[in-house]
């Protein structure tokens, strides 16, 4: 086995929310040294929990799984260490405490600078400045460090100023009007992080490119990405439409944006059910028709109704032309059966299908089973044994997987501050004691 | 200054969006990426939407975006001489990317263990729907059908409605980006050490165990056998969710401890001089939040959304306006910034596209060239790759290889 393809980078990770937070675990997963700095007087808004590190018992009782579902129901002692938005986000990190608003605090983050190859940040603009972290401070601590900044709006322009999570950039690039239901108002449309997760992705990306930039040539760089504009070729399609041809789309629901080039139908149907939607138990099977083949392939599994023998739907511009007689009609069709039956069936004709998969089925499923998607883990927190993700991909050829379950909250402050830095255990109470090194928020929070 | 990939070359045997999204990242950023076509091209290039409407596999918006600083090399992999092409290419290449269905690389006998046994330092990193191993490696996927299954769509929409997705291929370009970290990886791997792997990589798995929410659902669900489930009805708080305006939507958030600049926000009005709107826990109060949106409302239809942006960006409210695609496309802001790129296309003339991902002060992002016409640069790379003229025209006779 060959060592990962990052072991020996270290990265001084500054990031948190999403974006800043699943970049590193990216990195981390092959093989990166990250170190997450985290202030135990200071609470990074959904980065390690929400709505805070102190979480009302009643507001684990009730909600949504993946906003209140605490274990056993019980927010427990420290929350922030496994909140189900957040924990997997952790894995393969390191975790240490340092209060860098104090002058020794960030005189200890210049010393880790100095021994970490790239840092990153995606607060909103004013954070850094206000902490006098700037890409010309960092390489007096390293002169080829490799610095990376990534708020909202990034750090020029009239909108540098404005404070947005993911959601709201979306909006601001057009998402809110290309999603959500035929017809629907935006409003209606549920919050999504979609933009959050493709820029961590591609922090992780620009932070290798910067790091094989520097293996090349010896010189580090500062990396700016506004989350806004990053988020812009999931719309790409949309954009290109009002660039050729001055057209401004709008939702389709599931429909396909390729419905006139062969894609029709294309949606989510309904399937029998053990119960409703109130209990998270109605079951639906997703259906896109590619091509003129598969809309005879699909044809066939249907047993050939009357109404799909129309010639006028064998082509993609005479079904996209018939979509709302199409959509109701294969409604029809699910509805008498079981959404597995009819993933087999459909898949087995070559039709693109399956199930919308609740959240409580996926541990069940063949796939995830088959290809070992969650591992079962403890954590440094007593709260029993649960499956948690592994990284997307392995390298057969190179060391991986999971090295570290999620991290808590300073679990690694003995590393950081003995082995990195070499403190002695007199320095390191002081160090406590001043507030720097904890295992626990504050109670002041 | 050009890209830091600039002493990079991918062998791209990808197609539709997941795949060449990844090796478009490595050549917007300075790599050599050959993109090797089927005869007919890439069947992205008959996905709209079409310059002028018509579909044309040379006026593909679809394509044309996804596919910007590629070479194209039109192939046809079937013919014993086209393999051969592809094995010279491999000799000058650093990595190979495909997006086939498994199994068709080695029925085309380019499987992984031919490629090893002669590049034994260049990876192969393979994007497919569901992986090289699992249940359903056979499967057909599509974006809906992905995220469907892999993705958190269960939770998104309506109670009383059906699921629904995020626009078009959101999720294969989500997809996409976390395949770039992989090819990256590998790249890595291969140059500095020396070893060469395949990369199985699941577009299902992305979404299971990574981009976007699936894992927090999962997770929640395994603590407190709570689900997640689609929200009844619009949320709509004080100051919190997405309010018409005067002239569209905006998303705002003000409330909780942010409510406390909501005078401020709004002009100091006279129905908010009363005290008692400065006790938090008012906003709990549900008469008190419809009394709050009788009048919040009618300054809501008196303010577009780019003033309502203003204005909560001086108070520090997490806001975005809704804008529709043409107003992202004339934005002030991000044209200032200098976000659009010009491309200038041999069949469409100039085409205004969205430019950099990200701004690397080094190595910065560069449009060297629009997407490529189907075989525009077979002769140029065969070339390179040693083959002289007779050599190629002999090809493109024997409709192994396309030259334009």
């Amino acid at each position: 086995m060959a060592k990962q393809p990052l072991e020996g980078i270290r990265i001084l990770d500054l990031g948190g929310v999403w974006a800043g937070t699943f970049s590193t675990v990216l990195l981390a997963d092959l093989g990166a040294e990250v170190l997450k700095q985290e202030n135990q007087f200071v609470w990074q808004p959904s980065t390690r929990a929400v709505p805070g590190p102190r979480i009302p018992p009643a507001m684990a009782q009730a909600g949504p799984g993946w906003v209140t579902g605490l274990p056993n129901n019980d927010p427990g002692e420290s929350p922030w260490n496994y909140h189900p938005m957040f924990v997997s986000l952790y894995r393969n990190k390191r975790s240490f405490t340092l209060d860098i608003r104090q002058p020794e605090g960030k005189a200890i983050l210049g010393r880790l600078a100095a021994m970490s190859d790239a840092v990153l940040e995606n607060s909103a603009v004013g954070t850094m400045e206000k902490l006098g972290i700037s890409y010309e401070w960092l390489r007096e601590q390293r002169e080829d460090i490799i610095f990376l900044r990534a708020p909202g709006y990034g750090i020029t322009g009239e909108y540098a100023s404005a404070r947005t999570m993911g959601a709201h950039l979306e909006g601001t690039m057009g998402h809110q009007i290309l999603r959500g239901y035929l017809g629907g108002d935006p409003n209606s449309n549920s919050g999504i992080f979609a933009a959050d997760y493709i820029a961590a992705a591609q922090i992780a990306l620009a932070i290798m490119m910067a790091i094989w930039h520097r293996n090349n040539t010896g010189k580090g760089q500062f990396i700016e990405m506004a989350q806004a504009e990053n988020a812009a070729a999931m719309f790409a399609q949309a954009y290109m439409n009002y660039s050729f041809n001055g057209e401004v789309d709008h939702a389709i629901g599931n429909r396909s944006i390729y419905a006139a080039d062969g894609q029709a139908p294309c949606g989510v149907y309904p399937c029998l059910s053990p119960g409703g939607a109130e209990t998270g138990d109605d079951r639906w099977i997703a259906i896109t028709v590619t091509s003129d083949a598969t809309w005879e392939a699909l044809r066939t599994v249907m047993g050939d109704p009357e109404w799909a023998q129309d010639p006028e739907l064998a082509t993609g511009a005479g079904r996209a032309a018939a979509q709302d007689m199409l959509d109701e009609k294969l409604a029809e069709w699910t509805a008498d059966f079981e959404d597995e039956d009819l993933f087999a069936r459909l898949q087995a004709a070559g039709v693109a299908a399956a199930p919308v998969l609740e959240a409580s089925r996926v541990l069940d499923d063949p796939h995830v089973q088959a290809r070992n998607l969650y591992v079962p883990q403890e954590l440094q927190d007593d709260i029993g044994v649960h499956r948690y993700p592994r990284p997307i991909y392995d390298f057969p050829e190179s060391e991986g997987g999971i090295r570290r379950p999620p991290v808590a909250f300073g679990q690694d402050n003995d590393y950081v501050y003995r082995e990195l830095l070499g403190v002695s255990d007199e320095e390191y109470e002081r160090l406590e004691a001043e507030g720097h090194i904890a295992t626990s928020f504050s109670e002041t929070l | 200054m050009s890209g830091p990939l600039n002493d990079v070359r991918v062998l791209d045997l990808t197609q539709h969006i997941a795949g060449p999204y990844a090796t478009k990242l490595f050549a917007d950023f300075g790599a050599d990426v050959i993109k090797i076509e089927r005869p007919g091209g890439d069947p992205s290039r008959r996905l709209g939407p079409y310059k002028g409407g018509e579909p044309h596999p040379e006026k593909s918006g679809t394509f044309f975006y996804f596919n910007t600083n590629k070479r194209s090399v039109a192939l046809d992999l079937k013919e014993e001489r086209g393999r051969e092409a592809f094995w010279r290419l491999l000799e000058r290449a650093d990595m190979v990317v495909e997006s086939f269905r498994p199994g068709v690389m080695d029925s085309l006998g380019l499987g992984w263990d031919e490629i090893h046994a002669r590049r034994g330092d260049v990876p192969l990193i393979s994007i497919t729907n569901f992986g090289q191993e699992s249940p359903y490696r056979d499967y057909k996927g599509s974006d809906l059908v992905l995220y469907a299954f892999a993705g958190e769509m269960f939770s998104t929409g309506l109670l009383e409605r059906e699921p629904v997705k995020m626009y078009g291929t959101a999720a294969l370009v989500q997809s996409g980006s976390a395949a770039a970290t992989a090819m990256m990886g590998a790249l890595m791997a291969g140059r500095y050490q020396g070893v060469g792997q395949q990369v199985d990589f699941s577009i299902a798995d992305s979404h299971l165990v990574g981009v976007d929410r699936r894992h927090a659902t999962v997770i929640g669900y395994q603590y407190s056998g709570r689900k997640s489930l689609r929200s009844p009805g619009a949320a709509v708080g004080m100051l919190n969710g997405v309010f018409p305006c005067q002239d569209g939507w905006v998303d705002l958030q003000g409330g909780g401890a942010r409510f406390s600049n909501a005078r401020e926000f709004l002009g100091y009005p006279d129905w908010m001089e009363d005290e008692k709107w400065d006790d938090p826990a008012i906003q709990m109060n549900p008469e008190a939040v419809e009394e709050f949106n009788a009048f919040f409302y009618v300054w809501l239809l008196e303010h577009t959304k780019r003033e309502i942006w203003e204005a909560a960006r001086k108070v520090r409210f997490l806001c975005g306006p809704l804008f529709t695609i043409d107003e992202v496309f004339e934005d002030p802001n991000f044209r200032a910034r200098g976000f659009w790129e010009m491309a200038d296309h041999a069949e469409l003339g100039e085409v205004e596209i969205p430019g950099r991902p990200f701004l690397m002060s080094e190595t910065p992002w560069e449009l060297r060239r629009p997407a490529p016409l189907l075989g525009e640069h077979t002769a140029e790379v065969l070339g390179e790759a040693g083959y002289d003229a007779g050599a190629i025209n002999e090809l493109a006779a024997a409709g192994v290889a396309e030259v334009r």
